[in-house]
């Protein structure tokens, strides 16, 4: 028997008499407060069948998942993709750390280090691989590196990857002076006022790094590094938070000069504007995934996953987001547009690219994410 | 039940669904936050409960925290100030105004009807290097490039008293309005000049009202992170700014709770400073 039928009853049943107006009154209240109480509880239970919570980095990248992905999925299974966005792993971690379980299912996470954070929280679940068989196309190595992470299991399937170079105005800055001066534009006087710089602790140790000539996946000499984050932060016009400011700044010509995610810029590029990009020596290279919350619907997350790995799906999502997807090029045909994009490699192997050590950075994360935080407000 | 026990009761009852939700949605969080404020922050990122002083000794101790929050009620205080000035003449305009008091009501509540964020982020159309401003500067001729005006304190300020200007002109109209206009005619009648008249008449009966814009302008101000964030530069966070990266970016919720707190003890104070002087009858008129 539905609610409206019971309502529906007991209202008969107060008009004819049977029960007073106390009573009647009192039955209403209590359905409506256990309704009330049982509803946020139910909720993630009653959708999980109909429905998945995906969560991006907006943008065009959440416009191409959108459009390329979530729409035809949608239409083949029935299953709604409801898609959120966030400016950072980080953050959406504390929106995680405050839900119910299951109330955000996949996301679109940045680095082993966050794949490794989030299973260090118990945030992982381990998927049923025979349900994606189209993770066989995936760059192994893309693939491994979290298997170690979680005991030879699986809560991801890789699904981009992409560097975070240097992103420069050309009618201000030439490329060769780029390739010259590399990291240390970013340190440079001439353009004071019009530098700018993502406000994330690790890229700005890991740049602060490439200034002072470490390795930034091991950095020895941390007194130089703060000091060089202390320099950009004096020639800063601000700090970005997302990829929508960062575009906003090069596109306005707000600043010159910054570091800059390679889809980013690409889709600059495509809209005309003279923005130069180049990936210094040892530059910041990540691989993105789609990470299954525990306490999620398995099997449609998995279904998604799949779908979202298929050749045709996944090489419309990477030409849509400008990042070429984790699929190994020497078992599918790429197609013509992403052999351009920024960081692409066409051996499969990704040796070129420096990939964040996840054991280094979060075994530092709480000391220098708080440090860089005084350090970005002058002191 | 008697009448004048059913009389009694009815006050608590007309009042309960609005103590229910207050005790819901402010009371219980507000312990949950202070219940948090003695937990630790472990490596991993997850909350170890306990009762831990370490958050309270930092806040309390740490000369970075004192000197952001100092910051933050020098910028809440200019804010206020300027508000105050801009927003007093629009509202005596208003209150004495006649015929068109609606529609001068109607505009002041226009902004409200757009997001904060997306007014605030205007700013950047208006004053930016390629925004209206230096475009017609430079196609004036009268500057080569760019002038920087964005991401410093003077814009954070600004975008602040966007925000923040139709609460003050609210709270001094109300009290303009509120004023037996005939005292004025009367310190006319016996040889006031009009600026006498505002000075001694109309300016201290409508104290009230400033003070209860001002109030809210400073509150509201001083628990501001947007405006930083999007106006700022890099050295203009604001205490607020701070609860955010404590909260969100190092996931330590116990540190973040206790900066919470520290500023809700110091806007707190300041309401009952006001309420002891003044009272928050006149405050509750303007948020009417």
């Amino acid at each position: 028997m539905d609610n409206t039928k019971r309502y529906e009853r007991l209202r008969e049943r107060y008009m004819n008499g049977g029960i007073d107006r106390r009573s009647f009154l009192g039955l209403i209240g209590a359905a409506g407060l256990a309704y009330g109480v049982q509803t946020p509880f139910a909720r993630g239970a009653l959708a999980a069948a109909e429905q998945v919570r995906f969560d991006g980095w907006g943008g065009v990248v959440s416009e191409a998942f959108r459009k390329h992905a979530f729409d035809p999925y949608t239409e083949k299974t029935g299953i709604t993709v409801v898609d959120g966005t966030f400016g950072g792993g980080d953050e959406y971690l504390s929106r995680v750390k405050a839900s119910q379980p299951g109330e955000y299912n996949i996301a679109h996470l940045s680095g082993v280090f966050d794949y490794a954070r989030y299973h260090n929280l118990g945030l992982s679940s381990t998927l049923n691989e025979d349900n994606i068989p189209n993770l066989k196309y995936v760059i192994p190595k893309l693939t491994d590196v979290f298997r170690k992470v979680t005991g030879g299991t699986l809560s991801c399937v890789p699904y981009d990857y992409g560097t975070t170079g240097i992103a420069y105005n050309r009618k201000h800055i030439s490329d060769e002076e780029m390739k010259e001066k590399g990291a240390n534009i970013l340190l440079d006087e001439r353009f004071k006022g019009k530098i700018a710089g993502w406000s994330d602790w690790r890229t700005r140790i890991w740049y602060a790094s490439l200034q002072t000539g470490q390795d930034p996946n091991g950095a020895t000499d941390m007194d130089a590094i703060w000091e060089a984050v202390r320099a950009h932060r004096d020639l800063l016009l601000k700090y970005w938070s997302s990829g929508a400011e960062l575009m906003s700044l090069l596109a306005e010509e707000e600043i010159y000069v910054t570091e800059a995610w390679s889809g980013r810029v690409y889709a600059l590029q495509e809209q005309g504007h003279d923005i130069g990009y180049m990936d210094p020596p040892n530059g910041f290279g990540w691989q993105e995934c789609l990470f299954v919350m525990k306490g999620s619907p398995m099997e449609p997350c998995e279904e998604l996953l799949n779908f979202m790995l298929a050749p045709e799906t996944s090489i419309a999502v990477a030409e849509g987001q400008n990042y070429p997807p984790a699929l190994d090029p020497t078992k599918v045909d790429l197609g013509k547009k992403i052999p351009t994009l920024p960081a692409f490699d066409p051996t499969g192997k990704l040796d070129g690219l420096t990939f964040a050590d996840p054991a280094y950075w979060n075994g530092n994360e709480q000391e220098w994410s708080k440090l860089f935080g005084r350090i970005q407000k002058g002191y | 039940m008697t009448v004048e026990a059913r009389e009694a009761r009815q006050p608590y009852l007309l009042l309960s669904p609005a103590m229910v939700a207050v005790t819901l949605l402010l009371l219980v969080p507000l312990a949950f936050i202070v219940v948090y404020s003695f937990w630790l922050r472990t490596a991993t990122g997850a909350d170890q409960a306990g009762f831990f002083l370490d958050n309270w000794r930092e806040a309390l101790s740490d000369a970075f925290y004192r000197d952001i929050l100092l910051n933050t009620l020098k910028i809440a205080a200019i804010t206020t100030l300027v508000c105050a000035i801009m927003g007093y003449p629009a509202a005596y305009v208003i209150a004495r105004s006649r015929g068109n008091k609606a529609v001068l009501l109607l505009l002041l509540m226009l902004p409200f009807w757009i997001s904060y964020i997306i007014r605030t982020m205007s700013w950047i159309n208006i004053l930016g290097a390629s925004g209206a401003i230096n475009s017609a500067l430079m196609w004036l001729g009268i500057t080569d490039a760019p002038i920087q005006m964005l991401y410093n304190e003077a814009s954070v300020i600004l975008g602040l008293v966007h925000f923040l200007l139709p609460f003050m002109i609210l709270n001094i109209y109300v009290s303009l309005d509120g004023i037996d206009t005939t005292l004025e005619d009367a310190a006319c009648s016996l040889g006031a000049t009009r600026w006498r008249t505002f000075l001694e008449v109309t300016l201290p009966l409508s104290l009230p009202g400033l003070a209860a814009g001002g109030l809210l302008a400073f509150v509201l101000g001083a628990g501001t992170y947007i405006t930083p964030i999007v106006l700022g530069g890099p050295t203009d966070a604001m205490f607020a700014n701070l609860v955010f990266e404590a909260i969100i970016t190092q996931l330590n919720w116990p540190l973040g709770s206790a900066l919470s707190l520290m500023l809700l003890a110091v806007l707190g104070a300041l309401v009952l400073l006001y309420n002891h002087f003044l009272g928050m009858g006149q405050l509750m008129k303007g948020l009417g």
